[in-house]
């Protein structure tokens, strides 16, 4: 996993609330058996058209979406499944972090396992963030700290995730340090 | 005394390794793995990357389900959709293979969709960790486990030590008391239920479904309402098991026989909220107020009652979901004309759900103007439905009758609704272009959906039924 300490970077907003998991990335892109390369897909059917041609008007076929790092999405962005692979495609196209004012539960816990930064805020950042699109914004992960515009706030994190992403690495090392109580807790039932 | 817990926290606290600190989340004890071939190809890739071993072959299970074609073998060759899906399902055999799991494969009497397996086989069984890299885990919580959805690098979690990380969730519940309406079903219930709280309502809970009119639900019915806990964004759905739950699991291949299964089921009844068990958030509903309930947007919450209009949009998001949908606020729903309808998934794809369909069918046509997909969600199921010639009905009524799967639910088998058309479907989500691009998905009981297909149109299935009678 790659690590995150500061973030400052641009944004892009997809300002419907519930965007769900399907628009995110479709289903019929769910046969492969890899986990990279989904950035084709990202929003696959509101950036192409029946021909597969870009829609001029969506956001993410727009010039600054190529050097934008942050995805700002309505209230429960992410909603839907939990197909890892609607984090992976945001990951891919180029994001580092995704902001709203809430996310949905599984891809909140899926994007920071890949990488991508979940960032919550308050009701009021959210609203100024969606009415400013491109906006800069700065993220300080040690600190938990968002600035952008006239706000400066704190967001949550979850400790252990906060660590992941400030030392870039994955959770599965620290899950296999518990073999001994693993053991114990399989002996004890039996 | 002990505090009085509820049903999750007992379970929470029976299979927790490790408790969680402010710095490092709780490690979670997984009795039953899920898995199938969509979430799990990138897992496998990782053990093999890091030369791990799967943990408890004996505690997961696999199927094959989403990819998998419902039109059979053509000389001998399953026509699936790609190339790429074939090599899908065929990774997921050789994992398997290579890694000791059972697979459900083509020749399993007991592949279909893994939620509607599970029980069937009984592998899913009260204060049980159940989790699956699919958010409609929550299905198998109608027994009283603890189940729910976990993304690809989890399966890898669970794959290399049988267990999760996870932060304790919230817990809320939702008690719903008295007697469902003549013809108003589980699946009309919990559409019921998500627009009343919201497709976020559940966020960072779990719910335990409880009252009256629960406890009158069957097994099937319990699991078409905890199947839908996602869409109301709750982690896992659960309810208390009691006779029903012990009755349904007697006897299955998995089950404990004889003494073992009485001494299993003395364990069970301990298995629910003790008196007094305090719960983060409540929720009361009357089992009176809901009539038999139809989706009109493009979010599970966007919910009416079938006979009655479309309310005008809340906010800028419903507006564009009316405007994707083609449909008008204040117009009603019965009326509304269908093009496609789908009978499956495993929210509505068990027997009782076909029996439903087929009663709203027999001695009648589907109309000219609708393509009709019946899709069992298991083979267990489409041996049952022949047997009792249910099939036939649907046959007979000129709807398809096909093999076991998620089929059209979410349409990366091949099976879509085409640009444009509009569906009725017996299935959990309704997002744009979840049965295919640019399709359209109003989401109601099987019931209803069956009467839709012979009404060409939204029809109300009570009055289809009395006028048969
Ligand atoms: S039937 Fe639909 S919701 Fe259920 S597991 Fe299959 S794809 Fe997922």
């Amino acid at each position: 996993m790659q690590k995150i300490t500061h973030l400052a970077a641009t944004t892009v907003v997809i300002p419907q609330d519930n965007v769900d998991t399907d628009q995110i990335i479709p289903g019929r892109f769910l046969t492969t058996t890899s986990s990279e390369g989904f950035g084709d897909a990202l929003f696959r059917d509101w950036r192409f058209d029946e021909n597969d041609q870009p829609r001029p008007d969506f956001v993410l076929n727009q010039p600054a979406a190529s050097s934008a790092g942050i995805l700002v999405g309505g209230r429960n962005f992410g909603c839907g499944s939990s197909r890892e692979h609607a984090p992976w495609a945001i990951r891919d196209f180029g994001f580092k972090a995704v902001i709203s004012s809430k996310l949905a539960d599984i891809f909140s816990s899926n994007a920071q396992k890949c990488g991508l930064l979940p960032v919550v805020v308050s009701e009021e950042l959210h609203r100024w963030l969606l009415d400013n699109p491109g906006a800069e914004v700065k993220i300080d992960v040690e600190q938990r700290h968002i600035e952008a515009g006239p706000h400066a706030e704190t967001f949550p994190l979850d400790g252990f995730a906060q660590h992941c992403f400030l030392n870039g690495v994955d959770a599965l090392g620290f899950l296999l340090e518990q073999d001994a109580a693993i053991n114990r807790f399989e002996s004890q039932r039996g | 005394m002990a505090s009085p817990q509820s049903l999750f926290e007992k379970i929470w606290a029976a299979h927790e390794v490790v408790g969680e600190t402010p710095t490092t989340p709780g490690v979670l004890y997984i009795d039953l793995h899920l898995t199938h071939e969509v979430t799990s190809p990138q897992a496998f890739a990782m053990l093999r990357e890091r030369g791990l071993k799967v943990r408890r072959p004996d505690l997961t299970l696999a199927t094959i389900d989403h990819s998998t074609p419902t039109l059979p073998a053509r000389d001998g060759r399953r026509p699936y959709v790609t190339e790429q899906a074939r090599t899908q399902v065929a990774t997921l055999r050789e994992n398997c293979r290579d890694f000791g799991i059972t697979l459900h494969d083509w020749d399993s009497a007991y592949r279909g969709i893994v939620h509607v397996i599970g029980p069937e086989l009984g592998a899913t069984s009260p204060g049980k960790t159940i989790v699956c890299g699919d958010s409609h885990t929550s299905t198998h919580g109608a027994f009283g486990a603890l189940a729910f959805g976990i993304g690809a690098t989890e399966v890898g979690h669970v794959l290399a030590t049988q267990c999760v990380l996870q932060r304790k969730p919230k817990s809320m519940r939702i008690t719903i008391d008295g007697e469902l309406g003549a013809g108003v079903t589980a699946k009309d219930l919990i559409l019921h239920i998500i627009g009343t709280i919201g497709v976020s309502g559940g966020t960072g809970h779990v719910i335990e479904y409880a009252g009256s009119t629960i406890e009158s639900l069957d097994m099937e019915q319990r699991m078409t309402v905890c199947n839908m806990s996602i869409e109301a964004g709750a982690r896992a759905g659960m309810i208390a098991p009691d006779q029903k739950t012990f009755d349904y699991l007697r006897g299955r291949p998995l089950s404990p026989e004889g003494e073992a299964f009485d001494a299993a089921v003395e364990r069970w009844r301990e298995l629910r909220s003790d008196e007094g068990a305090s719960f983060d958030r409540e929720v009361r509903i009357n089992a009176a107020d809901i009539a038999p309930t139809i989706t009109y947007g493009t979010h599970p919450g966007m919910v009416v009652p079938i006979t009655e209009s479309i309310p005008a949009p809340a906010d800028a998001s419903e507006e564009k979901a009316l405007e994707y949908m083609g449909l008008d606020a204040g117009q009603s729903m019965i009326g509304t004309k269908v093009n496609v309808v789908f009978v499956g998934s495993c929210t509505n794809s068990r027997i009782s759900d076909l029996r439903a369909a087929a009663e709203q069918l027999r001695g009648r046509k589907v109309h000219p103007d609708v393509t009709m997909l019946v899709v069992p969600g298991s083979e267990q199921v489409y041996r049952a439905a022949e047997e009792e010639g249910l099939h036939q009905v649907f046959i007979d009524a000129g709807a398809q009758w096909r093999l076991p799967g998620c089929s059209m639910c979410l349409s990366m088998n091949g099976d879509i609704v085409p640009e444009g058309a509009l569906a009725i479907s017996t299935s959990n989500r309704n997002f744009e272009g979840r049965q295919g691009p640019g399709s359209r998905t109003l989401l109601a009981s099987p019931a209803a959906a069956a009467a839709a297909a012979v009404a060409g149109c939204v029809a109300d299935p009570r009055v289809n039924t009395s006028e048969a009678a």
